[in-house]
């Protein structure tokens, strides 16, 4: 159990070549589950290599339990890794995959003994331990390379993507089983992952990483209900936020956003924008399950009126598509709103939950009243 | 920001492990430096001196380069390398090519096939040489056989006619190679896709068709391959000859790693010797370049 | 590929095929057989018969002869391979090792330059490599060979496990340095109990290559410490006294059949280091 701070962690292949991470700044709690999130190439699997000493820092300080480590080997810093494709030790038996680091470690075999018992009951691996990890399923093989990480006790654990190779069905349940073996041991956890639902449920606290550079840093809540930049928003949630262009004008000395459906036109009041927006092209931000149905159908408000395009039932959900400013927009209804493609539907923003994106940078643009919120997150999130 | 605790430092058995590798390959460097290419440099050197028995530093600019060129016998070597070289290599190919193709038509004894075919490439080019210069032998070898045979006419004395001795090396070449050609080809037909020979037979296309016009072509790769071993082997070929013909008659069947051995160590024409190792290294690179510039182009497009 | 033709039926077209087949097949067993054939007749048999003629009487006085004569140097070339196969192994393995998966600044460009050794034509080495070999005192020796086929073996040694090792997972190696492992533990505990298929190809490809070495063997022996192809091609192409062709074919036999043997057993081993490092002459 430890803490984890990462100071101004910088890394560079060599002068010339772009910086591979760039001033990275977070620290967890003990117990605390973080996760790294972004899309392939964004360093996230370079910053947990960092955190392990596979690879060396070019700057900054990594701290576990306030100690600088960065000048230290792999096996001086207590952390244990779980990788993506296992790396199970292909010779070796599961029983001597997971006694090797002890046994390098010059554990007494009885401890021994009891460690790989203790882990393989944890995670019910019992009866696989005299096989070779190539007569394993891809889901056994995944608990013996957790086995691995566990029998060792260490301060930190690592996981690199480790249920990306599992099928979908099996990816929900050991996601599962990770937040409750978490709940139960409460280990300090740093956790790479490409997928944002994995991002949202696993983690107390998630990095959102691109191009070498924290985006946003925060509680999952924080990045989904206030991201810091229309690339936070757009990868976290699923379906992704709709993101429309529009006009910012004065109406009646309040700023509005304009919408435009073919149909009709909407005034959309955006409520404490600065004054300067005005006359300016931005990007409103609102995500399919925050446009709710008006009218007839819905709660019999009024709404934007929009042809519908294409329908997509999902099962739990309705996805309706309809165009605004000449832009495709995902509404997440109700499964039993009966709708077809031609069907007229008012729709209803709620402009408090609306965000709005510059157009060109894709920084927030924020409104006074979300204000409160970011003086919350002040704190924890560093953002840029 | 400064870090209220100090910096733990790694011990020095750690500083140890990040050398280690570096420390266990300084060995093959230094092997690789100087036994390679120090030394090609140094016989580069050789080759600008006047050194006949014993080395000597005695600056002869391109003297010996001009003394190759005016040898006779250099010529011979070199056109013979050509002649050789391109029969060979053509041969193998062909006879490859056809074998495999042949051999990937679900033959039942195919592994037993496999294994007489390739055979001759585990011999040593010295026992190959034996072995066909005692075939090819005129009055005792194929030519009696033949003859004894009910061939009246039959002659086949080329191992002692100045003008065709080079062709009993490629046959014995050929013997020894084109076995090896087959299984580099197997295996590439090996792995064409399946579904593409389906695809073009419901198109309507003949199986030998097939072969010639889409599963060949896809072998492209492979046939480079063969075609830069096969030529390796060619200009280093200095076995064969020296267990076939010794160069003869006469030096008629002499080719370049014959002409360096016999100038360098028997004649005493160390300069002279090594201007012509040069040349040979001069002719693997001019294969091996363009070789290695289309490998490392198409890996970095795949 | 193979699955073009599904039901293989015996038409015309397959009978062709196969008697082409066959006919190769037995194209490339007439020398041996010839060798086998000649070496088991006397010299006056072979002067009246023919090449596949069978032997009037079976004799091994060739054989006998032959073994006579080239047995020193079968021995010699057993001194020289053997450990020159094992130790340009083990060292081809760990710098396949270092290559693969402790690549520091410049091992790349190393490989490169050890790659062109598999391309290198010998005889600009040669000159060199034999005054190296007379400065050490090790000229004409079975140790001098054994140091020059290691040095020149080292680049396909090298190759192989380099190539072999790439395919390894990185994880691996990461994982067991989290575990605590250093340099060497990883090679010994990890990665040389997954080398089995590799090390047989390199051993094998090692001995056909040294033990089928002519150039290195004429050039950097003499007298005694000759190995046995130099040994048989002196056999061969002495002109003095009426040849003995029985004798030549029963030696050529004996220098062939060790490498015939590791074909025959091991074959499947041999073709993968062909056509994993089939540049070498």
């Amino acid at each position: 159990m430890a803490t984890l701070e990462l100071r101004n962690v910088n890394k560079t292949y060599g002068s010339g070549l772009p910086d591979t991470l760039k001033d990275i700044q977070l620290a967890i709690k003990d117990g605390e589950f973080l996760i790294l999130v972004g899309p392939s190439g964004c360093g996230k699997s370079t910053l947990m290599n960092c955190i392990a000493g596979l690879e060396q820092i070019t700057g900054g300080a990594i701290l576990i339990d306030q100690q600088d480590v960065s000048g230290m080997s792999p096996k001086d810093r207590d952390i244990a890794m779980v990788f993506q494709s296992y790396a199970l030790y292909p010779t070796m038996s599961v029983r001597e995959n997971i006694e090797f680091g002890l046994k390098i470690r010059k554990m007494p075999q009885a401890a021994i003994d009891e460690e790989v018992a203790r882990v393989a009951k944890l995670l019910q691996i019992e009866h696989l331990l005299a096989r070779k990890p190539a007569q394993l399923s891809g889901g056994q093989q995944q608990r013996v390379a957790m086995g691995r990480a566990l029998a060792r006790r260490p301060k930190i654990y690592l996981f690199d993507e480790p249920l990306s190779n599992l099928d979908a069905k099996l990816r929900v349940e050991m996601r599962t089983e990770m937040k409750l073996m978490h709940q139960r041991l409460k280990t300090t956890t740093v956790y790479v992952t490409h997928d944002q639902i994995e991002a949202m449920t696993l983690g107390d606290k998630v990095a959102v990483m691109k191009d070498g550079i924290i985006q946003q840093f925060g509680t999952p809540q924080q990045i989904y209900n206030d991201p810091a930049n229309q690339f936070v928003a757009s990868f976290i949630g699923s379906p992704p936020m709709n993101f429309v262009p529009v006009r910012v004008t004065a109406q009646s000395g309040c700023l509005v956003a304009v919408l435009d459906s073919g149909q009709a036109r909407c005034e959309l009041p955006l409520a404490g924008a600065a004054a300067e927006l005005e006359g300016r092209e931005v990007i409103l931000g609102i995500r399919p399950e925050q446009i709710a149905l008006g009218g007839a159908q819905g709660n019999g408000l009024p709404g934007i009126r929009a042809e519908v395009q294409v329908t997509e039932p999902t099962g739990p959900d309705l996805l309706v598509f309809v165009t605004l400013n000449q832009t495709k927009v995902c509404c997440r209804l109700a499964p039993d709103v009966a709708c077809r493609v031609g069907d007229t539907l008012a729709l209803q923003f709620d402009p408090a939950r609306v965000l709005l994106f510059d157009a060109a940078s894709g920084e927030r643009l924020r409104l006074a009243s979300t204000t409160a919120s970011v003086m919350d997150n002040a704190a924890a999130s560093t953002g840029r | 920001m400064t870090t209220a605790t100090a910096k733990l430092r790694a011990s020095p058995l750690d500083a140890l492990q990040r050398w280690l590798p570096k420390l266990v390959l300084a060995p093959s460097m230094f092997i690789v430096l100087v036994g390679f290419y120090g030394y090609i440099l140094w016989t580069f050197v050789l080759s600008f001196t006047t050194s006949t028995f014993l080395p000597t530093y005695k600056w002869a600019g391109l003297a010996q380069y001009a003394r190759l060129f005016d040898n006779d016998r250099w010529w011979v070597a070199s056109k013979n390398l050509l002649v050789f070289g391109g029969l060979f290599i053509a041969i193998s190919l062909a006879i490859g090519v056809l074998l495999a193709v042949l051999l990937d038509q679900r033959i039942r004894r195919e592994g037993f096939i496999r294994t007489i075919y390739l055979y001759p490439m585990a011999l040593s080019m010295i026992v190959t040489g034996t072995a066909w210069k005692w075939l090819l032998n005129p009055g005792m070898g194929l030519d009696k056989l033949l003859r004894d045979w009910g061939w009246e006419g039959f002659r086949l004395d080329w191992l002692i006619d100045p003008d065709r001795v080079v062709y009993c090396l490629v046959i014995a070449a050929v013997w020894q190679a084109s076995g090896f050609i087959m299984a580099m080809f197997l295996a590439g037909l090996r792995g064409v896709d399946p579904s593409i020979i389906r695809a073009a037979q419901i198109d309507g296309a003949s199986l030998p068709r097939i072969y010639w016009k889409v599963v060949l072509p896809s072998l492209r790769p492979v046939f480079f391959s063969a075609v830069m071993i096969l030529s390796h082997i060619a200009i280093k070929s200095f076995d064969l000859v020296a267990a076939m013909t010794a160069g003869g008659p006469g030096y008629s069947s002499d080719l370049p790693a014959m002409f360096m051995y016999s100038f360098t160590f028997s004649r005493g024409q160390m300069g002279m010797g090594s201007a012509s190792a040069i040349l040979m290294l001069g002719a693997v690179l001019a294969i091996l370049v363009p070789y290695l510039y289309s490998e490392l182009r198409s890996k970095r497009h795949a | 590929m193979h699955s073009a033709v599904d039901k293989p039926a015996l038409s015309p077209a397959r009978l062709a095929i196969h008697a082409v087949l066959l006919v190769a097949v037995l194209l490339y067993l007439v020398p041996l057989v010839v060798m086998l054939l000649t070496s088991f007749k006397t010299p006056e048999d072979i002067g009246t018969g023919n090449l596949l003629s069978w032997p009037t009487a079976i004799t091994t006085v060739g054989w006998v002869k032959a073994w006579g004569t080239v047995s020193g140097y079968f021995w010699n070339s057993i001194l020289i391979t053997v450990p020159a196969v094992a130790i340009s192994t083990a060292i081809g393995a760990l710098n396949g090792y270092v290559l693969s998966m402790w690549r520091f600044r410049g091992s790349q460009l190393f490989f490169g330059l050890l790659l062109f050794g598999c391309f290198l034509p010998f005889q600009t080495v040669l000159l060199p490599a034999s005054f190296t070999l007379g400065k050490l005192g090790l000229a004409s020796t079975t140790t001098g060979l054994v140091l020059v086929h290691v040095v020149y073996g080292l680049a396909f040694t090298t190759l192989f496990f380099r190539n072999f090792y790439v395919s390894i997972p990185d994880a691996l190696v990461k994982a067991a340095r989290l575990d605590g492992a250093g340099f060497f533990t990883i090679f010994r505990r990890i990665i040389l109990p997954m080398s089995t298929p590799i090390i047989m190809v390199c051993l094998i490809w090692q001995f056909t290559q040294i033990w089928n070495d002519f150039l290195f063997g004429v050039v950097f022996s003499s007298g005694d410490s000759q190995p046995i192809t130099v040994a048989l091609n002196n056999l061969v192409n002495t002109s003095t006294g009426a040849k003995e062709y029985n004798v030549d074919m029963a030696a050529a036999m004996i220098a062939g059949l060790p490498t015939l043997l590791v074909y025959v057993v091991a074959g499947k081993y041999f073709v993968r280091g062909l056509t994993a490092g089939a540049v070498k002459g």
